[in-house]
Formats: structure tokens, C-alpha cells, sequence
């Protein structure tokens, strides 16, 4: 009896000693072990929207920074921030950099709200107290600081202090739609424009002029392999689309070159092949939500790990280039639209078709309507913007909700006046129709800019 | 506010004086030969404190020296000569978003100051303040900065020297007068329309504002 009890006591004992093993094993794999679903036991709270596709990557933003004396947990995440987002704060012309702030006469300031922090206002992991834009502060923040604005603008005497931020008025980071000047300046302008047109993309133009030596391209001129399966559509689209005619040959693509200064055929293109002629399209994608993944290592996207709503059938979609931008056609205009369809089950997504603007897209496809004249999905989440070389297009469809109003600067304003623009960004419900119609309520910011500059005026010419 | 009790800087605000020969005689000896006793060919450790072989007055001066002459360069060959020559080009407060608009001599101190405040290894910072700022930015932000303002306006050419404590931190503060050294300082301010009623009438190298390098100290 004694003697099974013994043994019986032992087997507990080895029982008990696994099961803490296991557990013990588990959790220090998870430390060391590459971005995966064992990670997310370590996860303090979920992350907010713009971060939850890196999540299991934790050194993304925790890795220490280099120099040791600057160690702390604030410099770590804001060095992880300026990774990925400095260059943005920078191409938006931030309103509040860190370098404001840098001045001792802030030292006060600074211990009230410590400006130079990112995690000051963006903290991670809390979701309990995070708003829109991943902020992480009450909006009363402004107050702080700006608490005498009534006394150089006798407009703003009278606004609530968390007021601030309301859309068409201010924003902490990103105000080149809403600065002053510019209000002053698009103030009066009608609600729809008399030319009601997007820029046209030049890449094909930009190329010429860079190689001169290229020229029109033919199905006799392909230098792919000639075991092409039957019924097979490659060299006709490559043939009769924007590739052939710059004089990029199949091989520029797909000829790999190895370490031993070999080449060899792929039949799978790298993105970095396509960075070499679209970069800053590569790059911006790299930069919103489709590509992020990618910029730090990580495995592409799938709609299967979105938050928002997608299509069951496209779960396992990876998104890389050729997912909107299928070979070897690589069509623009089915990327505009029917790739983001594929794959999107939002209520703003399906609300597209019906809306006024996609009616507009649809007659300019039926060449009822003038080029550029028509807007698709693309036309306002991935906007065209003049570069240093031309026109390019811009693969970060984040970027023109970093916040909405960017939008406006950037899209709306090719068509549309910008108060008629703010005010329809402005309201929520106009968002998920894809602003189908005109909007209620104006906002304020225009005439409250053009009185400001009018009196201005007055007294200049006194 | 503290004052400092280093023998190289007055504890009261100092009269500017011209050098004479004899002291600059000196002081380039001293450095000579503190250069020489630390080896030509290792740079003494950049330090704040006197013992490096440059006071933070000295050293304040020194910058000071440089920033006003660019700053009076661009307002006088710059921004003054194109208003001369009726050009297309203006200073212009929103000259990023304008067409033929250049920055003006203020944001173009500022933006230079920023670039500074970048750069660890610039040791200082720099900043222009009035007692009359057309951008609220440039109001004094502390008792010290608001008595500097109000000694260099009541004493034309001198320049006000004093330590002060901000977030925990020492510094050497100089406070130098910004002067109306272009028409197109003087013209510009007078002009503005954001003048308030008390707002002065500006001419030639009227004391506008003041310029103040912070210098940490230990």
C-alpha cells in the first residue's frame, strides 16, 4: 500500500514537474522565436489599427535603440516610430515636429505634455483608451497649450476646448488642407469645379526620355521561353500593354542573376524587379496597410488576417504587386477598381457601386466621359501626385486617411471646391457612401479664414 | 534667477565695450597656449564650463556673431534688395505653399535655429524673442527672457548676460538686441497687419527684439 502510494505521489510529482515544463518551455520559445501565432501569448493588449498587422513582430518596435545611454522605454518606441514614420511626418510638413520643441524656454510645457514623445500621445496595446488616428490622450490635449488662442483670434473665444480637432479644423500633425493661407485661398470656390479632372499618370513619357535607346517592342521581339502552355494570354498582354511598348523585354523581368554573375529564367518576379522602374510606387506601398508586412520581413498580407470585412473567397489572397496588378497585362484600370472589390466587404467597399462617383468611372470606361474624368477606388485611395520626375502614383492608400482631410489637398480638390470637400469629409455617414451625396453641414473654417484676411487686407490698404 | 558667480562672466548685465588691442592680444595668447598644452593634435574635450579654454560668454558671442551676420546679409541683400528692384519674389509668411515667395528674416532665423536644435553636437540653442512679436512664437517665455527684452530696449547696445534654470537644467543665457538693420525690417513691421494699437514705429537700428543663445552649464 505504502509502495503504491509512494509511486503514485512520484508519477504526481513528474506530472506536475512536465506540465511546468511544457509551460515554462512555451513561453521561452515564444521570447526568442521567430513573428508567429506563439508570440501572441506575449501580447499586453490588442494593438490598434494601424499597427495590428505586426503585432507578433515585437522587436518591430521594440527593439532597443543603438547607443545604450539613450535607452529608456520612451526613446526605444519613438526610434521604432521614426522608422516608419518620420519620412511621412516630413512629406506632410508636421505641424508639431519634435524640434519645436527642443527649445529649453518648453521645459514647462514639456512636463505638462511631453510633445517630443510619440508615446505620449500613442500608446500601444491599451485599446480601452484609444481613439481614431490611434491616439491614446483625451482631446482636450490642444488646451494645454493653445488655452489663450481667443485672445489673437476673437473666432475661437468662444469654442469648446476639445473642439479643436473636428474635422475641416485643425489637426496635430498634418494641416496642409487646412492651414489658414490655404482656406483663405480655395475660399468662395464653387462646389463642383468647371474642370473636374484627375492629373494623368507619365510614367510612360518619364521612361522615354530616360531611355532613349528603347523603342516599341513585338510578339516576334519576346525573349521568354517558347513553352508557353496552350491558350495562353502572356505575350499578347505583354504585347499589347504599357511594358512592350517601353521596350522592357520579358527577360528584363524574369532573367535572375545569380551570385556567380550567372542569369537564369524565374518564373516568379521579385518585387524588388518591379522597384527598379516603379519606385516610389513600391516604396508607398510598402508603407500602408497592404505592404507594411513586407517592410519589415514579415510574410505579405492576407485578407484572412484583416480587421475589416473581406470576401471568404479571397482569404488567401497575398498582397504583392501582381494581386491588383495581374501578369502580364498588369491592368490599370481593373486594379483601380475590381482588384479592391475582389478582396474588400466593408460597407464602404460595397456601397462603391451604387454611388454617384462610380457612375461617373463607368461612363468614362464607356468613353462617355473625358480621361481622368471618373472615380474609382484608386482615384482617391491611391492619388496621383506631382514628383520630382512627373507623375506618380502613390501605393500607400492609407496615406490620404492619415487623417481624411489629406484627402481633400490631394484628391477631392481636382473636382470639387474645399469647403464643399472638408465639409463632406467631415461627416461620417458621407464617408460609407462613399459620398454619394452633397453634404448637409458646411464647416466654418473658410469664411472664418477669408474674415481673418479680409481685415488683414483692410488695414494693409489703409 | 540665478546669477552667475564665474569671474569670466558678470554677474550684472555688462556693458558692450570695444575690445582693445592689449585684451585680444591676450586672450588669443591664453588660447595659444592653452592649445599648445593640450597637444596641436588632440582637440581639448568640448566642455561648457571655463576650464575648456572658452568662457560660454565667449563662446555665445562668437555664434551670435556669425548668426547676425547671415541674418543681416539676407534681410539687407536679400529680402531688401528684391523689394528695391520691384521683383515678383517677396518675403512672404506662407512662402512654402506660394509661388515667388521667399521666407522671412524671422522664419529664416527660426528654421535655422531648428536645424541647431537637430544637431547634437551644436551644444547651444538659439532663439529670437520681443517684447512686440508679430508671431506669438516669439514672445518671452520666462521672467528671464522678459527682463532681458525690456534691458536691451532701455539700454541701447548692450547686451544682457545671466544664468537660468529650465526643466532641471543650468544654462549661460546671452540676450543680444536684434536691430533694424534693413528698410525691409523696419518697413515690413510698421506695415503689418497684425500690429497691435501699442505696437511701435520702427527705423534704422531700433532694437526690435533680442537674440538668446543658451549655453548649458553644469
Amino acid at each position: 500500500m505504502q509502495t503504491r502510494w509512494f509511486a503514485g505521489q512520484v508519477s504526481q510529482w513528474w506530472l506536475w514537474s512536465g506540465l511546468n515544463l511544457a509551460l515554462i518551455a512555451y513561453f521561452g520559445y515564444a521570447f526568442v522565436a521567430p513573428p508567429s501565432s506563439v508570440k501572441a501569448s506575449l501580447l499586453p493588449g490588442e494593438t490598434t489599427h494601424g499597427h495590428y498587422q505586426i503585432e507578433l513582430d515585437c522587436n518591430a518596435c521594440h527593439l532597443a535603440a543603438d547607443d545604450p545611454e539613450r535607452h529608456s522605454a520612451g526613446n526605444v518606441m519613438t526610434d521604432a516610430c521614426n522608422r516608419c514614420h518620420a519620412n511621412q511626418l516630413t512629406l506632410v510638413n508636421d505641424t508639431h515636429p519634435a524640434k519645436k520643441f527642443r527649445d529649453p524656454s518648453n521645459a514647462d510645457l514639456l512636463e505638462i505634455l511631453d510633445a517630443q514623445d510619440c508615446l505620449t500621445c500613442h500608446r500601444e496595446h491599451v485599446p480601452e483608451q484609444t481613439v481614431s488616428m490611434g491616439l491614446t490622450l483625451p482631446t482636450d490635449y490642444c488646451w494645454h497649450c493653445h488655452e489663450d488662442i481667443g485672445d489673437a483670434r476673437s473666432s475661437h473665444a468662444e469654442m469648446k476646448f476639445d473642439s479643436c480637432a473636428t474635422a475641416g479644423c485643425h489637426n496635430y500633425h498634418d494641416n496642409r488642407a487646412l492651414y489658414e493661407k490655404f482656406l483663405d485661398v480655395h475660399y468662395g470656390e464653387a462646389d463642383h469645379l468647371v474642370s473636374a479632372i484627375v492629373p494623368s499618370r507619365n510614367l510612360k513619357q518619364q521612361w522615354i526620355e530616360r531611355h532613349p535607346d528603347k523603342s516599341q517592342l513585338y510578339i516576334a521581339d519576346a525573349d521568354g521561353p517558347s513553352n508557353e502552355p496552350a491558350g495562353s494570354t502572356i505575350e499578347t498582354d505583354w504585347a499589347e500593354t504599357a511594358h512592350a511598348a517601353a521596350g522592357v523585354n520579358c527577360g528584363e523581368c524574369h532573367n535572375e542573376k545569380k551570385a556567380s554573375g550567372e542569369t537564369s529564367w524565374n518564373d516568379r518576379v521579385a518585387m524588388s524587379v518591379c522597384e527598379q522602374c516603379h519606385k516610389s510606387e513600391v516604396d508607398s506601398f510598402q508603407t500602408g496597410k497592404h505592404g507594411m508586412r513586407l517592410s519589415i520581413g514579415m510574410s505579405p498580407m492576407l485578407p484572412s488576417l484583416a480587421r475589416l470585412p473581406m470576401h471568404a473567397g479571397a482569404s488567401h489572397q497575398e498582397l504583392n504587386c501582381n494581386a491588383c496588378h495581374e501578369g502580364h497585362r498588369f491592368d490599370t484600370r481593373h486594379a483601380a477598381v475590381e482588384a479592391c472589390q475582389k478582396c474588400h466587404a466593408d460597407s464602404h467597399s460595397l456601397a462603391y457601386a451604387d454611388s454617384s462617383h462610380a457612375q461617373l468611372w463607368r461612363s468614362e470606361m464607356a468613353g462617355e466621359l473625358p480621361t481622368g474624368s471618373g472615380v474609382s477606388c484608386a482615384t482617391c485611395h491611391l492619388p496621383r501626385l506631382t514628383g520630382d520626375d512627373g507623375i506618380w502614383v502613390n501605393h500607400d492608400q492609407n496615406a490620404v486617411l492619415r487623417p481624411s482631410e489629406t484627402m481633400a489637398r490631394e484628391v477631392c480638390g481636382h473636382c470639387h471646391g474645399l469647403e464643399y470637400a472638408l465639409s463632406a469629409l467631415a461627416d461620417p455617414e458621407l464617408a460609407i457612401s462613399c459620398y454619394d451625396q452633397p453634404p448637409h453641414i458646411r464647416i466654418r473654417s473658410l469664411q472664418m479664414a477669408h474674415e481673418y484676411f479680409e481685415a488683414r487686407r483692410q488695414k494693409s490698404s489703409r | 534667477m540665478k546669477r552667475h558667480n564665474c569671474p569670466n562672466i558678470s554677474a550684472r548685465p555688462q556693458r558692450r565695450r570695444a575690445k582693445s588691442m592689449l585684451s585680444a592680444f591676450a586672450v588669443t595668447a591664453t588660447a595659444v597656449a592653452m592649445l599648445c598644452t593640450t597637444g596641436c593634435g588632440e582637440p581639448a574635450a568640448a566642455s561648457a564650463t571655463p576650464s575648456a579654454g572658452i568662457t560660454p560668454q565667449k563662446f555665445a558671442d562668437g555664434v551670435h556673431a556669425v548668426m547676425m551676420a547671415d541674418r543681416t546679409v539676407y534681410a539687407t541683400h536679400v529680402v531688401t534688395n528684391l523689394k528695391k528692384q520691384s521683383s515678383p519674389v517677396t518675403a512672404d509668411e506662407y512662402w512654402m505653399d506660394s509661388t515667388n515667395a521667399i521666407p522671412l528674416p524671422a522664419q529664416m532665423f527660426r528654421m535655422g535655429a531648428e536645424l541647431v536644435d537637430e544637431n547634437p553636437e551644436a551644444g547651444f540653442t538659439y532663439s529670437l524673442r520681443s517684447e512686440w512679436p508679430l508671431n506669438e512664437q516669439h514672445k518671452a517665455k520666462s521672467e528671464f527672457e522678459t527682463a532681458a527684452l525690456k534691458y536691451i530696449t532701455a539700454n541701447p547696445g548692450e547686451n544682457y548676460y545671466g544664468e537660468e534654470e529650465l526643466g532641471g537644467n543650468k544654462y549661460f543665457v546671452a540676450v543680444y538686441p536684434d536691430r533694424a538693420v534693413a528698410e525691409a525690417c523696419w518697413t515690413c513691421h510698421n506695415d503689418h497687419p497684425d500690429r497691435a494699437a501699442d505696437y511701435p514705429e520702427f527705423g534704422k537700428d531700433d532694437v526690435m527684439g533680442g537674440v538668446l543663445v543658451r549655453v548649458p552649464i553644469p
